[in-house]
């Protein structure tokens, strides 16, 4: 039997307060890795509170909301290579903006159009998991395929405090172990599923406890702190490269916003702590580490936040650009052999509906 | 050609495929050490490798979930359910990602995933050894559905499963498995899906059947003195409704057999078909015989809810007499 190491229970953090707590710093995190840090938050941050306007203003649909969220996915993005594959839950949507695919593709997601689709392959990067925890077994099973095929490739999976209770994690994260996949299990702990919190979603003192139930290392770190984040999920990554297996990550951090934009949590939130959170969200922090540091000006500041306006600009413009999706999509890509029914179907949607 | 049983039909298949494609790779609870429960898998592990003929933790939604992160790593896996009332966890796989990932992904990406799994009753098995569960896979969009009755069926549909490029269910019905031998061609051998099988021809009366109930048909013809045409579906997604339509064009009187019960069973797709598109040509209604809308019962009644020849004979005697 392999021997089971506890989890690591102590919160990581690397950023002070600017008073009391010092800064921390990264091995190998000079400015550049900083400022590419900081210009994926901003992005992410930009493509968020732009996307609850797009919803206000009825140009796109139901969206899930990640303020404040920006730390992990960003930290965790950037201990990745372009050649390792992001399992993404809906709180991640956007995580492919920062492997360069268009805002209009994911907005257009959001918009319920078929211009959102992507090929996973193009950017190793699964389609946005809706059903909860059901990404997890596939992580599992690309991290065991590349691990199979010799490469050195790993996997990374997204996944919310309440996806833990799931069967399909549990599966997910025994597979992987038992296989040895290459896999970082990032739960973002934001402590809310909707409305219910943490307490009656488990019983563990913490949720890095589970590790040890798999047998494999857990981390707990601050994840409001990019930098924590990123140098645990780097320790991960190195790891399972090295062929040790999968790494449990628990991201500590507080949902300040709403669920989604149809939920309306004032029924079961407590507004002070939201109010603190607010007040120590991840973005703000990191730009007072960054000045301290010296790395960031108000010029920088805000050309890189001008730049990721600008994105979401040319997003939304190009995805309400898109013509309405011809109703051939509906069969076209369901299946690689499609059978006679479909064209029969389509003839006659075609007639009703007059084209 | 070679004398085999219907599960040795299988593990043929599979090492056939296996040795054609290096991406191919079997998965599932006991398939490796001990090549399986029915021994559909015997000999793989040892001929292939482990990491061919995998031993998987006991997870049959990690077991399809783990398939879909395989194929995306270019692998045509083929998972083994260790019995149909068991698959049942895999089905938030299939339903939510197996059955529509290509579709979301634009038709970019595709999953050649195979799924098969022993199936159906009559085998005095332990309670939840026993079900046909063939309609929640067929009623799935996306996913293909075959049912083998013959050891040479059980080799052909499962290699086109396997050659597919879109997921396929494999029904193997466990009642067969060792009741029956047949000639299987040696090497490869593919049966399409979406042909059905006219196992008999007759002119006065059509049974319809898919999997363990094939034989019962033919039994029931044997007693029945008229001319009997038996159809095997064997590919219930996608259907050979030309077969269907032609054969009840040729006799106007048409049986369903199904071992599942009987609400929204695979039967009552076929009835729909023959309402909508042979009404013309039906001479007498069209009857099912199927289990009952009831949990599958312990073995020592189990004969009283299967399809049995009798009731089978009865239904063809009603049309007959119509």
């Amino acid at each position: 039997m392999a021997s089971t190491v506890p989890a690591e229970r102590n919160l990581r953090r690397v950023i002070g307060d600017g008073d009391s707590i010092p800064d921390g710093e990264v091995e190998g995190v000079g400015e550049q890795e900083l400022l590419d840090l900081y210009r994926s938050m901003v992005l992410l941050r930009s493509y968020d509170e732009r996307s609850v306007i797009y919803h206000r203003q009825g140009r796109i649909g139901t969206y899930a909301i990640f303020w404040g969220h920006e730390a992990i996915q960003a930290g965790a993005f950037h201990a990745l290579e372009d050649e390792d594959w992001i399992f993404p839950s809906y709180r991640e949507s956007a995580i492919g903006l920062l492997r360069g695919m268009p805002a209009a593709t994911v907005l257009s997601w959001w918009r319920g159009h078929p211009a959102g689709w992507w090929n996973p392959a193009d950017y190793n990067l699964a389609s946005i998991c809706v059903p909860i925890a059901t990404q997890v077994p596939h992580a599992a099973g690309l991290a065991w395929g590349k691990r199979l095929r010799g490469e050195s490739t790993c996997a990374l999976t997204f996944f919310g405090d309440g996806a833990t209770s799931e069967g399909a994690f549990h599966e997910g994260a025994n597979f992987a172990a038992v296989m040895r996949a290459p896999l970082v299990l990032l739960c973002n702990n934001n402590q809310w599923a909707i409305s219910t919190p943490l307490s009656a979603q488990t019983k563990a003192e913490a949720l890095v406890d589970k590790a040890a139930g798999y047998g494999i290392p857990g981390l707990r770190v601050d994840g409001g702190d990019v930098l924590a984040v990123h140098e645990a999920t780097r320790e991960a990554v190195v790891r399972a490269r090295a062929g040790g297996g999968p790494t449990f990550i628990e991201a500590v951090t507080y949902r300040a916003e709403p669920h989604a934009t149809a939920d309306d949590p004032r029924p079961y939130i407590d507004p002070e702590r939201v109010e603190e959170a607010r007040a120590n969200e991840c973005l703000g922090r990191f730009e007072g580490y960054l000045r301290r540091q010296g790395v960031l000006h108000d010029d920088l500041e805000q050309a890189i936040k001008a730049d990721a306006a600008g994105v979401m600009r040319a997003g939304i413009a190009a995805a309400e650009a898109e013509p309405a999706a011809d109703v051939g999509l509906l069969f076209e890509h369901a299946l690689v052999d499609p059978p006679a029914s479909f064209a029969h179907d389509l003839a006659e949607l075609r007639r009703i509906l007059g084209e | 050609m070679s004398d085999l049983y219907l599960v040795e039909a299988v593990n043929d298949a599979l090492r056939v495929e296996m040795e054609r494609d290096e991406n191919v790779m079997v998965m599932g609870e006991d398939v490796g050490r001990a090549g399986g429960v029915f021994r559909a898998t015997a000999g793989l592990r040892d001929r292939f490798g482990p990491d061919r003929c995998v031993d998987t933790p006991l997870a049959e939604a990690g077991i399809l979930g783990s398939a879909v992160g395989l194929c995306m790593a270019g692998f045509r896996p083929v998972c083994e359910m260790q019995y149909d009332a068991f698959s049942y966890p895999c089905l938030d796989q299939l339903i939510n990602h197996v059955g529509r990932y290509r579709w979301r992904t634009g038709g970019k990406m595709t999953f050649p995933i195979t799924i098969r799994m022993p199936y159906g009753g009559g085998v005095r098995a332990p309670e939840l050894h026993d079900d046909s569960p063939e309609t929640y896979y067929v009623h799935t969009p996306g996913i293909k559905v075959a049912i083998p009755s013959t050891p040479a069926d059980a080799k052909g549909l499962l290699a086109a499963a396997i050659r597919d490029p879109d997921p396929v269910v494999i029904l193997e019905p466990k009642l067969v498995y060792r009741t029956e031998r047949g000639e299987v061609p040696d090497g490869e051998h593919v049966v399409p899906l979406g042909k059905a099988r006219l196992a008999r021809e007759g002119s006065d009366v059509t049974l319809v059947a898919y999997g363990a109930m094939v034989r019962v048909c033919d039994r029931a013809a044997d007693e029945l003195d008229a001319s009997v045409e038996v159809l095997d579906v064997r590919s219930l997604k996608p259907l050979d409704e030309d077969a269907l339509l032609a054969s009840a064009a040729k006799t106007g009187r048409v049986v369903l057999v199904q071992e599942a019960p009987r609400t929204c069973g695979f039967a009552a797709e076929l009835a729909a078909i023959l309402a909508e598109k042979a009404l013309l040509d039906l001479r007498a209604p069209v009857l099912r015989v199927t289990g009952y809308d009831v949990p599958y019962p312990y073995w020592t009644i189990e004969d009283a809810y299967m399809p049995s020849v009798a009731r089978v004979v009865d239904a063809a005697r009603t049309l007959l007499d119509f």
